[in-house]
């Protein structure tokens, strides 16, 4: 056995391909987090739950409403945020101002609520959903097999995450959120119904997550699970790009999909942790993490 | 707008009745009752933790439990959620002026929505505070105190807000800034605008007010119009204890 092995780049790029892959939907799922977080002050445990609504909202209007694929990607998302707003205005809102501990326990609740329900009427044995016609089949190039819907994932998850950045960052709208995370109280004094902002923003975080579990159905099988194995790892991408930073949920998001990847080919037994590893070095010598905003 | 002002000097733009205010226990307004008339720059004086501070912020339902009455343009706003009250033509300036620092200058210029019509455009707001021009690219917490200070309330005058309740604009700041604030308090006034001041310097505020009231204790203790302020500045120094 050699020190360094030799590169299979077959391989290499296919594990970095499945990187990228998972880092489009801890991009997707962080970016919600950070979003809610920021502004909200929520640490939104049922963050997951709502990806795996996303599948299987795809899956249950395909089985009982005869929806296709590009119907659910488009409506599953908004039922998703619905129950967001659902949500935050009959639970959330009156936790307001009680700290974030009290946040984390009440949507952790949910979660588990939402989890047990799905896990006893569907068993977690995950349901097998269709990857749609137009997308099926794969580019073959030199060094590796491209299926074209993981492609598709890449492209809609990276264009979302920068229509979400660029909403946040160069508009009024993302003006609004940027400074209510800072100061809420003198945003309303300033006139704005910063309770209805706060109830969009639940809302869009979560749909980011509902549409996040579309996208899965199809390579991950749809099962009741699929959130809370998600979600522990996007946690630590939040903490490693820094609690409430849009852009660094974002980078952060695929640079661990990434560098998962590539340790699943390098040393495949520490792939699970890696994202731990660097989450505790993050936190040893950037606390505030990698794309704190200077004060 | 001048028509509007001159014709109708005694219209009360802010009127306070037996207020009472608390920070959850504490209890930090005892009753106060005042009245800012249409066009009138009427300050606040008093010491530190006198309820100036608290009072401005009562107006804006930024306190705890509030008792009383508040009108605004004769409009009763206790029970007004707080993201409203700005709708009646109020603009803050707080005392820790609020600058956001995920902001740009000129984001942070641009984020008050405009409330009612006859604010000033934002080429009139460069004008008035040219460093600001400058400056509008750069995060809105670069800025020095002053500049921070000329934003927090170039803000609100793009709103088109008539009542302004301006938190201790001068505080911290060099005498050449004080000066300049002085300047354009007094284009403010001569534009007809209604400006409640909490300020603790006493020089700044002197030559610009109508009339002061002098807080202790969370209460109205003294009226003094700006003619008497020479008759009563013994009163007043023992007051202020300066």
């Amino acid at each position: 056995m050699s020190i360094f092995p030799e590169i299979n780049l077959f391989g290499l790029f296919s594990q970095l391909l499945v990187g990228m892959i998972n880092g489009s939907f801890y991009a997707l799922l962080s970016l919600g987090l950070a979003i809610i977080f920021g502004l909200l002050r929520i640490i939104n445990f049922a963050q997951g739950a709502f990806y795996m609504l996303g599948a299987f909202g795809a899956w249950l209007s395909l089985q009982f409403l005869g929806l296709n694929y590009w119907w659910a990607l488009l409506l599953v998302p908004v039922g998703v945020g619905l129950l967001g707003t659902l949500l935050e205005r009959t639970l959330i809102r009156r936790i307001s101002g009680e700290g974030e501990l009290y946040s984390l326990l009440l949507t952790f609740g949910v979660a588990l609520i939402v989890q047990g329900l799905f896990s006893k009427w569907f068993g977690v044995s995950g349901l097998p959903y269709q990857v749609p016609e137009l997308l099926q089949g794969g580019i073959r190039l030199p060094v590796m097999y491209l299926p074209t819907y993981r492609v598709w994932i890449l492209l809609l998850s990276l264009g979302v995450c920068l229509a979400a950045w660029l909403l946040i960052e160069r508009t009024r709208l993302g003006s609004y959120l940027r400074a209510g995370t800072e100061n809420p109280q003198l945003m309303k004094a300033f006139g704005i119904n910063v309770p209805l902002i706060v109830t969009l923003t639940y809302s869009f975080g979560v749909a980011l997550a509902g549409l996040a579990g579309v996208l899965a159905a199809p390579v991950y099988s749809v099962s009741p699970l699929m959130g809370s194995n998600i979600l522990i790892v996007v946690f630590a991408i939040v903490v490693i790009g820094s609690m409430g930073s849009i852009g660094g949920a974002i980078l952060t998001g695929l640079g661990m999909g990434v560098i998962e990847g590539l340790t699943k080919y390098f040393y495949p037994e520490a792939s699970a942790t890696v994202i731990f590893l660097v989450m505790v070095l993050v936190l040893i010598f950037k606390p505030a993490g990698l794309f704190a905003r200077a004060a | 707008m001048n028509a509007a002002t001159s014709g109708a000097v005694t219209t009360a733009k802010l009127h306070i009745q037996n207020l009472h205010a608390y920070y959850g226990e504490s209890h930090i307004l005892h009753g106060l009752s005042l009245i800012v008339r249409q066009g009138e720059l009427v300050t606040l004086l008093g010491r530190n933790g006198a309820g100036r501070t608290t009072a401005l912020r009562a107006i804006m339902n930024m306190v705890g439990r509030r008792i009383g009455t508040i009108l605004i343009n004769g409009v009763e706003t206790l029970s007004m959620p707080a993201h409203r009250i700005a709708h009646l033509g109020v603009g803050y300036c707080p005392e820790e002026r609020g600058i956001f620092a995920s902001l740009t200058v000129e984001e942070n210029l641009l984020l008050p929505p405009a409330i009612q019509p006859g604010g000033m455009s934002v080429d009139e707001i460069y004008t008035m505070f040219p460093n600001l021009a400058e400056r509008r690219r750069s995060q809105g917490t670069r800025l020095s105190g002053g500049e921070q200070q000329m934003l927090a309330l170039a803000r609100i005058l793009r709103t088109g807000a008539d009542i302004l309740l301006l938190d201790e604009i001068t505080e911290g700041l060099a005498p050449v800034i004080v000066r300049r604030l002085a300047e354009v308090l007094e284009q403010l006034k001569r534009r007809g605008l209604t400006i409640l001041l909490v300020e603790q310097n006493f020089r700044f505020a002197a030559p610009l007010a109508d009339r002061h009231y002098l807080l202790e204790h969370g209460r109205i203790v003294e009226e003094v119009f700006a003619h008497e302020l020479d008759t009563k500045s013994s009163m007043l120094n023992a007051y202020l204890g300066v």
